[in-house]
């Protein structure tokens, strides 16, 4: 049980790493996508802004809290 | 999906998926190497190859066991998983270099780390004259690691794609040629352009990952493959603008003066600064 808990937080730490909101960013985005799709509404526009505005709120974060030290 | 342009047999999208790869694989392995030279220059050569070999073996390993199961997934999964995975990688990457690039996040310094893991090393303890433990455990684990990022990387592009041969031939080729330089060089290779491959390693992986996570969502890009051809100049814009405006904000003086901070880096490293 311990093995499995900790090879799954070494999953997550591999994939995730420590911005975690930026993946479930990326997640909520596919989601959006996938139902606009779904729709019939024609869904490319919606990843790059997304993924660029995703890129620049992590980078600030990451920069304020290397400011914080 | 259809290819917008090919060279020979291979189409302008692989062509991109292999210098990924190439890239991804020749920064890793430069990271590994300072550990091999460390250990081995420090310790026992012999035992810290065992270690290598070791962990290339068990990477091959990976690679060969979970690539067929992926390249089994239907193709719609299959791109939403592997482009989203490939998305959530390449913002990770992307973020790191442009922290870097900004000069807000040290830069690897290879030197520094090669002295570091001598002195742990020499600290070890004396090396007996057979098998090292130390030197094998360390050069293992230090391949392995840096190794797993580029696994990863090679099973999800080359899944992605259908190639995940040719992917693994990439990586390969990026671990011989570092390999190479390191063993005409015999030291650590502090002058490889690091951030500046990590930053383009970062563009492709995003790249890639909206492409194929919106095609496997059930959306189309318009023109296709070629629509690769504005995701790509549209990342990389971005990230350079965004590093200098952080680096602008962190270094207020230096950066009127200054190129975009990848591009620097490159000019001093081929200056030999």
């Amino acid at each position: 049980m311990r093995a499995a808990r900790s090879l799954l937080a070494g999953v997550w730490e591999f994939v995730v790493g420590d911005d975690w909101a930026t993946a479930a960013g990326v997640v909520a985005l596919l989601g959006a996508t996938a139902l606009l799709a779904d729709a019939g509404v024609g869904a490319w526009w919606l990843m790059p802004p997304g993924v660029l505005a995703l890129l620049g709120i992590s980078v600030l974060r990451a920069a304020r809290a290397s400011r914080r030290g | 999906m259809s290819a917008a342009t090919t060279i020979g047999s291979v189409s302008g999208a692989e062509l991109g998926l292999l210098v990924s790869v190439f890239l991804a694989c020749a920064v890793e392995a430069v990271e590994a190497l300072t550990i091999v030279l460390a250990v081995g220059s420090t310790r026992s050569w012999a035992s810290a190859l065992y270690g290598v070999a070791a962990a290339t073996v068990s990477l091959a390993v990976i690679v060969a066991a979970a690539g067929p199961g992926l390249t089994s997934l239907p193709i719609g999964v299959l791109r939403v998983v592997v482009g989203g995975l490939l998305l959530i990688f390449g913002l990770q990457w992307l973020r790191k270099a442009i922290l870097r690039a900004a000069g807000v996040k040290a830069k690897h310094d290879e030197a520094q780390i090669f002295q570091r893991e001598r002195t742990a090393a020499a600290a070890g303890g004396g090396a007996g004259p057979g098998f090292d433990g130390y030197s094998f455990a360390i050069s293992f684990k230090g391949v392995l690691l840096e190794g797993l990022e580029v696994a990863f990387i090679v099973l999800t592009f080359g899944s992605g794609q259908h190639r995940v041969g040719a992917a693994a031939l990439a990586a390969g080729a990026a671990v011989l040629l570092v390999a190479g330089a390191g063993v005409l060089v015999r030291a650590p290779l502090a002058r490889a352009p690091e951030n500046a491959m990590k930053f383009a390693v970062g563009v492709m992986l995003s790249t890639y990952g909206m492409f194929w996570s919106v095609e496997g969502a059930g959306a189309h890009w318009p023109g296709g493959d070629a629509a690769l051809l504005a995701i790509l100049p549209l990342t990389l814009l971005a990230s350079l603008a965004l590093a200098r405006l952080l680096g602008r904000a962190a270094h207020p003086a230096a950066a009127a003066v200054t190129l975009p901070a990848p591009a620097a880096e490159s000019l001093s490293a081929r200056a030999g600064r």
